[in-house]
C-alpha cells in the first residue's frame, strides 16, 4: 500500500502549503484585528484617565455605565436614560433604514433581474456607482439636497407647493434619508442574487393555481429568496447601526447614534473604558445579527436546488 | 346534444414582435374539445401547440380570435381566474413546500375550507401513490415522483380541463411508458377533460381519444388516432406520424397510374385530378415474387433488423424508394436478399391519396 502512504504525504505537505501560503493573510488579520480588538477589550476594565486615556486599574465601572450612571450627590446607581435613548434610537433608526432600503431595493433588484443580461450588467454598475464614491462627499450630497436652501426645498417652494421651508436636516428623517441612500447598494446587490437564482415559471405555477399576485408575491416569491432578504437586511442593518458619518454629518450632533456617542468617550468625554465597552456591546449585537443570518441562510440552504 | 364542448378556440391568432418581424406562433386555429376526452396537440417543436395550451392556460391572450369554456369566453380572464390547472414541462413544483404543500397549495388559493383542503390532498396523494412522500421536500424527489406531485397538485382542485405541457419529455423511456398509462388511467378515473401537448407520434396515438396535428401555426388534421394514422389528410401528416412511403403519380378512373408503372386502386370517389401523391404505409407493402403477374417490379437495396421486424428498403423502376416492414420471420423464409428482385403488391385500400 506505497500509494496510498504517498497520497497521505502528499496530502500532508498541501495542507502545509496551504497554512503557508494563508500566512501573511492570517498575520495581517491578526495583528490589524484581532489586535486592536483585544485591546479595546482590555481596555473597557480599565479606569479612565483624567485628560482621556486610561489607568491600568481593573474595574468595571464602563460596563455597569452602559445602563446607570452614579447620581453625583447621592452616589445612588439610575439608569441613564440618555443612553438608553441613544441605543433606541441607533436600533430604531437602523430597523427603519433596513426596512426603507428593502422597500425601495426589492423592486429594483426585481426590475434588474428580470432585464436582459446585457441590461442587466449596466444596471448593476449603475447601483455600484455610489460604492466607489467616498462617503463624506456622499453625505454631504444629501444634506445639500435637503437642506433648508437645498434642491429639495428650492424646487418645492418654486413650484408653490410649500410657503416655508421643510425642516428635514438635522432630524431623524434626514438620518434615515442619508443612511437609506447610503446603504441601498447593500440591499440591492443580495435581493438581485437571490432573485437572479430565483425561477421565473414558478409564478406562472401560481398564478395557475389561482393565487392573485400579491399571493404569488407572498406565498411563493418572498419564501424562496429570504436568503437573499436575510442577508441583506444584515448587510444594512448592521453598518446602519455604527454609522458614524451619516448621523453626524445630517443629524447635526444632536441625533446621536451609538457611533457618535462613542466617539464622544474617546474625544470630550474623556472615558475611553465607557467608550470601549460600548464599541464591545455594538460588537455582540452585530454577532447576534449574524447569528440570526447563519441560521436562517442555513435553513434557507436545506430547500435550495 | 350528446356531446357538450369544454374548451373552443375561435379562429385564434397570437402574433410575437411587431410589424414587419411578427411571427404568427399561431394562425387563425379553431378547433373544439370535448368533454370528458383525452385531446393531443401533436406537432414539432416550434408549430405553435404549446402557444395554444398557453392561450387556453390564460399565460398568453390572442392578438385576436378568442377562447371559450363550456360556451363562456374567458380570452381576458387572468390564469388565477380560470377552472384550468397546467402541468408544466418542467414540473414548476415549489421547491419551498413539501410534497403535500404543492398539491393543497391551490386548494388554499381557491379558499376551501380546512377540512376539504386536507381530505383532497390526501386522496390526490394517493391517487398519484405518493402517500408516503407527503412531507418531503420536492428536490428529494425523483424526476418521476416529481412528474406525479405536478399532476397531483394540478387535478386536487378538480379543473373543468387538464392542460399538460409535455410533461413526459424529461423521463426516461420506461418511466415515460409508465407515465402514459398512469396518465390515462387518472383521464379514465378523473373524468376531467386532458389537452395534452407532445411531440411524439407514438405517445399520442396511445393515449389519446383524438389528436390535432398541427404545423407552422395551423390545425392540419384532428381526428382519432386510427382515422389519423390511416387517413392521413396531406402529406406533412402522413410522413409526421408513421413512417410513408409517398409514390407520385396521376389519378385516372379511380387507379392512380404510378411514376415507376403499375398502378394503385383508390377509393373510386376521387375526382380525376392529374398529379397526385399516393401514401402507403410500410406495413401495407406486401413483396410477392418477381413473377406474379401485375406485381411492381423492385430491387431489394436494403434489409434493416429491428427485432420484430424487418424494414425491406426496395427500389422501384424510377428509382423511387420504397420500404416495406415485414415479420422477421417471415422476410427469414422467403430468403429476401440484398439485390434481390421481387414484385410488390398493396393490401386493398392501403393507399391514400394526399392533397399536395
Amino acid at each position: 500500500m506505497s500509494m496510498s502512504a504517498g497520497e497521505e504525504a502528499a496530502k500532508r505537505r498541501r495542507v502545509r502549503d496551504g497554512w503557508l501560503l494563508s500566512a501573511p493573510a492570517l498575520l495581517l488579520l491578526t495583528l490589524a484585528a484581532a489586535g486592536p480588538l483585544l485591546v479595546v477589550l482590555v481596555y473597557s476594565f480599565l479606569t479612565p484617565g483624567q485628560y482621556g486615556g486610561v489607568v491600568w486599574e481593573f474595574s468595571t465601572d464602563a460596563w455597569v455605565g452602559i445602563l446607570f450612571t452614579r447620581d453625583i450627590f447621592t452616589e445612588t446607581m439610575q439608569l441613564a436614560d440618555a443612553h438608553l435613548a441613544i441605543f433606541w434610537r441607533s436600533v430604531r433608526l437602523s430597523l427603519l433604514t433596513t426596512l426603507i432600503t428593502f422597500a425601495v431595493g426589492f423592486p429594483t433588484a426585481w426590475f434588474i433581474a428580470t432585464r436582459p443580461p446585457k441590461a442587466r450588467a449596466l444596471w448593476l454598475f449603475l447601483i455600484t456607482i455610489p460604492f466607489w464614491t467616498n462617503l463624506l462627499i456622499r453625505t454631504f450630497a444629501i444634506n445639500e439636497v435637503i437642506r433648508n436652501e437645498g434642491i429639495l426645498n428650492s424646487v418645492l417652494m418654486a413650484a408653490g407647493i410649500i410657503a416655508t421651508p421643510i425642516q428635514i436636516l438635522y432630524t431623524d428623517t434626514a438620518v434615515l434619508i442619508g443612511m437609506a441612500y447610503v446603504y441601498l447598494p447593500l440591499m440591492v446587490l443580495p435581493l438581485f442574487a437571490a432573485i437572479d437564482r430565483f425561477d421565473m415559471r414558478l409564478l406562472e405555477a401560481g398564478y395557475d393555481l389561482y393565487a392573485n399576485r400579491w399571493q404569488v408575491l407572498r406565498r411563493i416569491v418572498l419564501p424562496i429568496v429570504k436568503p437573499g432578504i436575510v442577508a441583506g437586511s444584515i448587510l444594512v442593518f448592521v453598518p446602519s447601526l455604527g454609522a458614524y458619518v451619516t448621523p453626524r454629518v445630517l443629524g447635526g450632533g444632536k441625533q446621536m447614534m451609538i457611533g457618535n456617542f462613542i466617539e464622544l468617550q474617546f474625544g470630550q468625554g474623556r472615558n475611553w473604558p465607557l467608550g470601549a465597552s460600548l464599541s464591545m456591546l455594538l460588537l455582540l449585537i452585530v454577532l447576534a445579527a449574524l447569528l440570526v443570518y447563519v441560521r436562517a441562510a442555513g435553513k434557507g440552504g436545506a430547500h435550495g436546488q | 346534444m350528446t356531446e357538450t364542448i369544454a374548451v373552443e378556440a375561435r379562429n385564434a391568432i397570437k402574433a410575437f414582435g411587431q410589424g414587419d418581424v411578427a411571427v404568427r406562433a399561431l394562425d387563425d386555429v379553431s378547433v373544439q374539445i370535448r368533454k370528458g376526452e383525452f385531446f393531443t396537440l401533436l406537432g414539432p417543436s416550434g408549430c405553435g401547440k404549446t402557444t395554444l395550451l398557453r392561450l387556453i392556460a390564460g399565460f398568453e391572450t390572442p392578438t385576436s380570435g378568442s377562447i371559450l369554456l363550456d360556451g363562456k369566453d374567458i380570452t381576458s380572464d387572468p390564469p388565477n381566474r380560470r377552472p384550468v390547472n397546467t402541468v408544466f414541462q418542467s414540473y414548476a413544483l415549489f421547491p419551498h413546500l413539501t410534497v403535500a404543500q404543492n398539491v393543497s397549495f391551490g386548494l388554499q388559493m381557491q379558499g376551501r375550507p380546512k377540512a376539504e383542503v386536507t381530505a383532497t390532498t390526501d386522496r390526490m396523494l394517493a391517487l398519484v401513490r405518493l402517500e408516503a412522500m407527503a412531507g418531503r421536500k420536492t428536490s428529494q424527489l425523483s424526476g418521476g415522483q416529481q412528474q406525479r406531485v405536478a399532476l397531483a397538485r394540478a387535478l386536487a382542485p378538480q379543473p373543468k380541463v387538464l392542460l399538460l405541457d409535455e410533461p413526459l419529455s424529461a423521463l426516461d423511456l420506461k418511466l415515460r411508458k409508465e407515465m402514459q398509462t398512469e396518465l390515462k388511467r387518472l383521464q379514465t378515473e378523473t373524468g376531467i377533460t386532458f389537452i395534452f401537448v407532445t411531440h411524439d407520434q407514438e405517445e399520442a396515438l396511445t393515449m389519446s381519444d383524438r389528436i390535432g396535428v398541427m404545423s407552422a401555426g395551423k390545425i392540419l388534421q384532428i381526428g382519432g388516432p386510427r382515422d389519423i394514422y390511416t387517413r392521413p389528410a396531406n402529406r406533412f401528416v402522413a410522413s409526421f406520424i408513421g413512417e410513408t412511403n409517398f409514390l407520385p403519380g396521376t389519378l385516372r378512373d379511380g387507379r392512380v397510374i404510378l411514376a415507376s408503372g403499375g398502378s394503385i386502386e383508390v377509393a373510386a370517389t376521387l375526382r380525376n385530378a392529374g398529379n397526385v401523391t399516393v401514401a402507403v404505409r410500410p406495413e401495407q407493402v406486401r413483396i410477392v415474387p418477381a413473377t406474379e403477374p401485375d406485381a411492381l417490379p423492385a430491387t431489394i437495396t436494403d434489409l434493416v433488423y429491428f427485432g420484430t421486424d424487418t424494414h425491406c428498403h426496395m427500389a422501384l423502376a424510377d428509382g423511387s424508394e420504397v420500404v416495406a416492414r415485414l415479420q422477421s420471420s417471415v422476410s427469414g423464409e422467403a430468403g429476401l436478399e440484398r439485390g434481390g428482385r421481387v414484385g410488390l403488391r398493396f393490401a386493398p385500400g392501403a393507399a391514400q391519396v394526399l392533397g399536395e
